[in-house]
């Protein structure tokens, strides 16, 4: 039997691909799944005939690994993300590979929101066009900790040096706008493998890491642990039973910090106080539970708690309880956002209406600077907004915490989700562009 | 404080459990869809752990193609008692009755693909809104498409050109009057990690998951079990062998494979080995290549 022991504890690490359609996004997914020998046979016999169906002969079309959709593999883009799941003696990687057409850009998005690395592809013939800013843009609004950006078809380039240190040069001066932390770049292909999984010999100018090397040992995200301690309660527990008949437990996913038995903590957004009295995990009571764990808390006192409110440490940094919030936007339907107009708000557990009150300036994507005054917000837009609740949300800002720092923007009639929002206090002092 | 590490297994108990909650919260009338697999199973405790000491606060749906394995049955009805479950069985067999549904045909005739209208039935039947099933991203290219919260419109149909985006941990469950969702608590898990959590948690299995001998005969290079749900050819020749399924389906398309693992530990290292996925054996999948898309587009699990 082989040894699976080591699988127990294996770090978890998530990563999306960006860039604009065409770059090889799925094809280097499918490269990396690959040679890393992720790939069934079944699998790949099915790739292969599909392949042959689509008209690409005898050439195996890894894109086909992740495009699964038909209406995918008949228009030979991607549509939806996809997700893949691989994994190495090191790590287990949870993979996102995103469409690069701007229209899905609500999709790239989805993708991206939940990742630790993001790989950018660049064409190496095209260089840097306006659907990579935008998905840079987009990675720093996310605040992904890592971004790769991978020169991709080398091969089509002659593996030149040149072209790849000029992209690179290029890149470094708009990775500086959006203040992107940790930038490394690499040059592939995606199609032949070059760097992908095993080092090129056709690059010996670039003396960095494969791909995989550089996913194996990046640094996961900053250790949330740390933060101070958020329970957004999610659901209330109460047996009715004769066994548990007094039986009161908050429900939730710790979001930021942790949580002791004995901690004295503070209901927001009333302020009663409490004590917690125990923490249980399914039936087993704990002493001390870490983001990001699901557990049950019960307090001392009969307090009124519902879903929505926030539990925190009463000796930490509480969380800010307002209604006017001011958050940078990214716009994900064809209906253009509203100014004045009313949204359902989900953050966190809380659900409430706000209304738009101001629109301040949208983003230019291609120049990366503000624009004041064209402020009607259409699809794909990024763009710097205040809204009123009419419950007070108790919020973060995103750069300190992603869960208690996001909310997203839901249609009143189509009940579609409309727009991604990040929570900003003050613009100036935030690690953002502007 | 202490440096504090979840294992990906805890990570993914935890973000199971948050949805399976979020579920509880968000909907009026959720179900279960339990099936009676090892990815149900595995739905079922993590419901059990999310709600515990209260009783999960959902019915568990079956949909019963009435060509099930006996242990099947056996074991979905003890797991319902032990974890003080309620149970609601949707039969293909009476949809076949009443002529809501047209049995298939021939030799490789299947009541899979029927279960979609006595799924649809049973959740307009009992106005279920909501619908947690144990598919996994990684079992099928469609499926790896999928969202946690999927949406269905009145039809129950799914459209994989124009879903929601699903920001975050955040989900959205608005929906109209008529329409529902599907949800999929388990959709970042492997089949490694569901063998590895069951081994962790413990948590008992149908036997037909371990080895055992069983009359059986192969058609395309697929193993079947030889009971009277499959017509075979009079070419197809019964034969007794050491096999065990790798998933569990009904019987029609639930190919088998020869096995000897015995044990929890046996089943991973086999796993760990193995060169095709654990639905290289469906038949279910191999009718064309969109086969599971077109099936989902209707309404399938
Ligand atoms: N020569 C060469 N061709 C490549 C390379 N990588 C990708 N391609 C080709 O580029 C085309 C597009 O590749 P995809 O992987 O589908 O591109 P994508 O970025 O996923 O596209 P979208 O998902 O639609 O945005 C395909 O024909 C690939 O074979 C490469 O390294 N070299
Ligand atoms: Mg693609």
């Amino acid at each position: 039997m082989k040894d699976t022991t080591g699988y127990l504890d294996m770090e978890l690490l998530r990563f999306s691909t960006a860039g604009s359609v065409d770059d090889g996004k799925s094809t280097l997914i499918g490269r990396l799944l690959y040679d890393s020998k992720s790939i069934f046979e079944d699998q790949l016999q099915a790739v292969k005939e599909a392949s042959k169906r689509l008209g690409g002969g005898e050439e195996v079309n890894l894109a086909l690994l992740t495009d699964g959709l038909r209406a995918e593999r008949e228009q030979g883009i991607t549509i939806d993300v996809a997700y893949r799941y691989f994994a190495t003696p090191k790590r287990k990687f949870i993979i996102a590979d995103t469409p690069g057409h701007i229209e899905y850009t609500r999709n790239m998005v989805t993708g991206a929101s939940t990742a630790d690395v993001a790989i950018i592809l660049i064409d190496a013939r095209n260089g840097i066009i306006e659907q990579s800013k935008r998905h840079s843009y987009i990675a720093s609004l996310l605040q992904i900790p890592n971004v790769i950006v991978a020169v991709n078809k080398m091969d089509l380039v002659d593996f030149s040096e040149t072209v790849y240190n000029d992209i690179k040069k290029e890149y470094e001066e708009i990775a500086a706008v959006l203040k992107l932390k940790n930038v490394i770049f690499i040059p592939i292909s995606a199609r032949d493998g070059d760097n992908v999984v095993d080092a090129s010999k056709k690059t010996p100018w670039y003396q960095g890491e494969t791909l995989l090397h550089l996913l194996e040992t990046l640094p996961v995200r900053k250790d949330e642990t740390k933060l101070p301690s958020r329970f957004p309660v999610q659901y209330i527990i109460r047996p009715h039973s004769d066994e548990f008949h007094d039986y009161r437990g908050y429900a939730g996913r710790i979001s930021g910090g942790s949580f002791k038995v004995g901690d004295e903590v503070v209901i927001l957004p009333s302020k009663t106080e409490s004590k917690i009295t125990a923490i249980d995990e399914g039936n087993k009571s704990l002493d001390e539970a870490f983001t990001p764990q699901s557990v049950t808390i019960r307090l001392a006192d009969n307090v009124d708690i519902s879903r929505g409110d926030i539990i925190v440490r009463k000796s930490e940094t509480r969380p800010t309880v307002s209604a006017n919030v001011s958050l940078l936007v990214c716009w994900l339907n064809h209906r253009p956002l509203n100014e004045g107009g009313k949204y359902i708000i989900r953050h966190a557990t809380e659900e409430t209406r706000a209304i738009i009150k101001d629109v301040h300036f949208k983003v230019n994507i291609n120049t990366l600077e503000n624009i004041l005054d064209d402020k009607t917000v259409k699809m794909n837009d990024i763009a710097h907004i205040s809204i009123k609740t009419l419950k007070p949300l108790k919020y973060d800002s995103y750069g300190e915490n992603r869960i208690t720092g996001s909310l997203v923007l839901i249609d009143e009639n189509t009940f579609e989700t409309v727009g991604a929002g990040m929570i900003v206090h003050n613009l100036e002092d935030e690690t953002y562009t502007i | 404080m202490s440096n504090y590490k979840l294992t990906h297994l805890k990570e993914l108990e935890s973000e199971s459990i948050f949805i399976m909650r979020e579920v509880a919260a968000q909907f009026e009338k959720p179900a279960l869809l339990f099936s009676g697999g090892k990815d149900s199973i595995v739905m079922a405790y993590l419901a059990y752990k999310a709600f515990y000491p209260a009783a999960i606060p959902f019915p568990f749906v079956h949909i019963d193609t009435g060509h099930n394995f006996e242990e099947t049955i056996t074991y979905r009805d003890e797991l319902v008692k032990l974890l003080g479950a309620e149970l609601i069985v949707g039969s293909v067999e009476e949809s076949i009755e009443t002529g809501r549904a047209v049995e298939e045909k021939g030799f490789s005739a299947s009541r899979n693909k029927l279960q979609t209208v006595t799924l649809l039935d049973t959740l307009e039947k009992y106005k279920f809104d909501a619908a947690l099933g144990g598919a996994r991203r990684d079992e099928e290219k469609a499926r790896a498409k999928e969202r946690f919260f999927s949406h269905r419109d009145e039809f129950g149909q799914w459209d994989p050109k124009n879903q929601r985006p699903e920001l975050w941990n955040i989900f959205n469950g608005k929906k109209q009057l008529g329409e529902h969702f599907r949800v999929f608590p388990i959709s970042n898990w492997t089949e490694m990690d569901i063998w590895q959590y069951i081994l962790q948690e413990n948590i008992p299995l149908p036997s037909l998951y371990y080895t055992h001998e069983r009359e059986v005969f192969e058609r395309d290079g697929i193993i079947y079990a030889a009971l009277d749900a499959i017509p075979r050819r009079e070419s197809e020749k019964v034969e007794v062998k050491r096999v065990r399924c790798r998933t569990i389906g009904d019987i029609t398309c639930t190919g088998l494979t020869l096995s000897s693992a015995d044990s929890l530990e046996d089943i991973i290292g086999e796993i760990a080995s193995s060169r095709v996925t654990e639905r290289g054996g469906r038949s279910d999948d191999k009718r064309s290549e969109a086969a599971m898309e077109d099936r989902k587009k209707a309404g399938y699990f």
